[in-house]
């Protein structure tokens, strides 16, 4: 993985000490609140329901175990002992004190981390696919390119006050995307280009989720690698000068993409990467070379595929065979696997991880998976290089720590928000459904009977939890200061991506999951063979289930 | 007379600037900054007085436009109407960098140290602080980061 040089190590450093600087500005005084919020926003610190919350930069989701440990380590010493992986693949503590936090991130310069950029209206953390590197349709680790557009984007002196956020993702997987490209404002997918087999990117613009869910627009069939700066500094410019800066909700850049019109948009592009595309930021290839060494096939035993135990195991032990189907993904490498962490565990709040889990993982990593450790958009962790005859004890180590509930794609592997309990934008608590949804639905054999179900679930019309392209999605209100449900369905984030629509009115927060029961009841009855929730619903449309929910 | 930060000194603004309608100052050789649209109304009644003129683009104002224009100037002030309003950085380097502008570059408005790093390496060379804060403590600005991923503009 990405090594920091010393450029890296002095800019992190650097912005400790500003920060440090900006904090005690703040504590004497001498910035007001209204001065301090956008200094504290750009870097990840936001002011919650009861406590700061601070929000770290993952890039891409990939961590080593001695990153790992270190955000064990701080979870422990500033906050109570837990953190939350988001859907950016970032991790957050909700119980910093303002005071302390220049000292949490100076802990983090030391193994090569921040909180640069995590909020704000800038270009946010860069994502890309969780099975990067694992998957066999991958065309190529878009890993790398995250790295570049990671340094490019970081203190850019140009796109720091943009009209709002900005996300990037990228995914290097032909088919089954899983960096949800189609819902960023910039989302790429890497591509072989169709006559001359050379690879470059796919670009995607004006995708988002939020108040106006928008699916992006494909702007440029083909960018070679070489511009993947100045093409993206060119849509950013555009962006810069001409977003919507007088009403925040439609700031986004999807909204000026779809009030231009695609063409327009991509044309006003164009003529300004013409300008600027053989000009500095356009990359040498031993640039190029140089980023992509930092990420190198891990020294695969070829003798990995020979191991002949697993077999017998699984057939020894249903429940180790039952995490192996739910939890075990498919390496490229024979007799290699990737293994879910499941941060979905009844009881918990979906994304949760304590200190004592973290270190276990760090360990785990170091034992099975070259010392590394993914974070996915779902909210989950991957181990991403486990060798068939360690998956049992992966296995029994994960389920001491409440790790190993096998319970990947299903209905109770849910995206949910911190909401009511925790954001101050909240609405509605969004952690009280997923307990009641796991009440529910307590038996697992029913869950994987009803198959792949992405259940998605905001706590406010902002979306952080991307209930527009969940299969299920459920957007939490407020109705007279009492917390109702909206269920909307049909989405999805993946290569068919498209915006879930409502089956009806709010339902009050004690009837939500008796209602789900009610429409998974109408898929198992409607459903052909092999049919997924996603295709039965498009097939028979909303209205059956509407019915069914409001008999 | 207020003070300036300009090439990362603190100095004294020797500019007059007028809005839309203030009029000229009775001194001749006053130099003055005035908005786009006024320039290109009264082109020829400024260019006639021996001071030289300035002109300030807010955040709308389109720099390719008027290209012609803030080329010849020997003065563009940029309008921060808040700090948060980013589209000055662009202008910006639209100007340095596509237009070869070589005059002074100066954010005006909104314009407060924890800005001016960014908006130095713009190719921005000269900062009216905010009223109310102290231009001298604004210098620490420049001192915070000493490296960038990006390539700084060239220098002035």
């Amino acid at each position: 993985m990405y090594q920091y040089n010393q450029v890296d190590q002095q800019i992190v450093d650097e912005r400790v000490a500003e920060f440090r600087d900006q904090v005690a500005r703040r504590l004497s005084g001498e910035l007001t609140e209204d001065e301090f919020r956008p200094l504290r926003l750009m870097n990840g610190l936001y002011l919650q329901r009861h406590a700061y919350m601070l929000r770290v930069a993952i890039p891409y989701g990939l961590l080593s175990s001695r990153q790992v440990r270190a955000l064990a380590q701080i979870a422990r010493r500033y906050d109570k002992g837990y953190a939350h992986v988001t859907t950016r693949q970032n991790l957050q503590y909700n119980w910093p004190k303002l005071a302390e936090v220049p000292d949490l991130l100076a802990d983090l310069a030391e193994v090569e981390m921040h909180a640069i950029q995590t909020s704000g209206n800038c270009v946010r953390n860069v994502t890309a696919d969780h099975l990067s590197g694992i998957a066999a349709d991958e065309i190529e680790d878009p890993r790398p390119y995250c790295e570049i557009l990671r340094q490019y984007s970081t203190f850019h002196p140009e796109f720091t006050y943009l009209p709002r956020k900005f996300k990037i993702a990228i995914t290097g997987r032909e088919s089954n995307d899983g960096a949800a490209v189609a819902v960023h404002d910039i989302g790429m997918r890497l591509v072989r280009h169709e006559e001359t087999g050379e690879v470059g990117f796919a670009v995607y613009v004006g995708g988002g989720l939020g108040r106006t869910p928008i699916i992006g627009k494909l702007v440029r069939p083909f960018l070679a690698k070489e511009h993947l700066r100045t093409y993206t500094e060119a849509i950013l410019r555009v962006y810069n000068l001409h977003g919507n800066r007088k009403n925040k909700y439609k700031a986004r850049i999807k909204i000026l993409v779809r009030k231009l019109g695609v063409e327009e948009f991509g044309r006003q592009v164009e003529e300004e990467f013409a300008r600027i595309q053989d000009g500095p930021g356009k990359l040498t290839q031993e640039e190029i070379d140089r980023v992509v060494a930092y990420f190198p096939r891990p020294d695969f035993d070829p003798a990995a595929a020979e191991d002949t135990t697993l077999e017998a195991r699984a057939s020894e032990d249903r429940r180790f065979a039952t995490w192996l189907e739910r939890n075990v993904v498919e390496h490229r490498e024979p007799g290699y696997n990737a293994a879910y962490v499941s941060l979905k565990a009844p009881g918990i709040a979906p994304g949760d991880v304590t200190d004592a889990q973290l270190d276990l993982i760090a360990d785990l990593a170091d034992s099975y998976s070259f010392g590394e450790v993914v974070t996915t958009h779902e909210q989950n962790i991957l181990l991403p290089h486990v060798q068939d005859k360690d998956l049992h004890a992966v296995w029994q180590k994960l389920a001491e720590h409440k790790l190993a509930v096998p319970n990947i794609g299903t209905l109770s592997d849910m995206i949910c928000c911190p909401g009511l309990d925790y954001c101050s934008l909240a609405n509605a608590g969004s952690i009280v459904i997923s307990h009641q949804i796991n009440e529910l639905f307590d038996d697992l054999d029913y869950q994987y009977d009803l198959g792949e179900l992405k259940l998605k679930m905001s706590g406010c019309i902002n979306a952080c939890g991307h209930h527009h392209v969940g299969h299920i999605g459920i957007l939490g209100i407020n109705k007279n200061d009492e917390e109702w449900y909206q269920i909307m369905l049909g989405g999805s984030a993946s290569d068919d991506a498209s915006l879930g629509r409502w089956i009806g009115r709010a339902l009050p927060q004690q009837e939500v999951a008796a209602a789900l029961k009610k429409i998974v009841g109408v898929y198992v009855e409607q459903r052909a063979d092999g049919e997924r929730f996603l295709d039965t619903y498009r097939r028979i449309g909303v209205k059956p289930f509407s019915e069914r929910v409001y008999a | 007379m207020s003070m300036l930060i300009k090439n990362k000194e603190l100095v004294e603004d020797t500019w007059v600037t007028l809005d839309a309608e203030a009029p000229l100052p009775d001194n001749p050789n006053q130099a003055v900054i005035v908005p786009l649209r006024r320039w290109q109304a009264e082109r020829d009644a400024l260019s006639a007085r021996p001071g030289e003129v300035g002109v300030q683009l807010e955040p709308t104002d389109d720099v390719w436009a008027a290209a012609d224009d803030l080329t010849a100037a020997p003065l563009v002030a940029l309008s921060f109407p808040k700090f948060a309003d980013g589209r000055g950085y662009s202008q910006a380097y639209i100007l340095r960098t596509h237009l070869g502008f070589k005059g002074e570059l100066r954010a005006v408005g909104d314009v407060l140290r924890d800005q001016i790093h960014h908006m130095a390496r713009c190719g921005i060379d000269a900062f009216a602080i905010r009223e109310g804060k102290d231009p001298r403590d604004a210098l620490k600005a420049f001192e915070v980061f000493s490296v960038a991923y990006q390539d700084t503009h060239p220098r002035v």
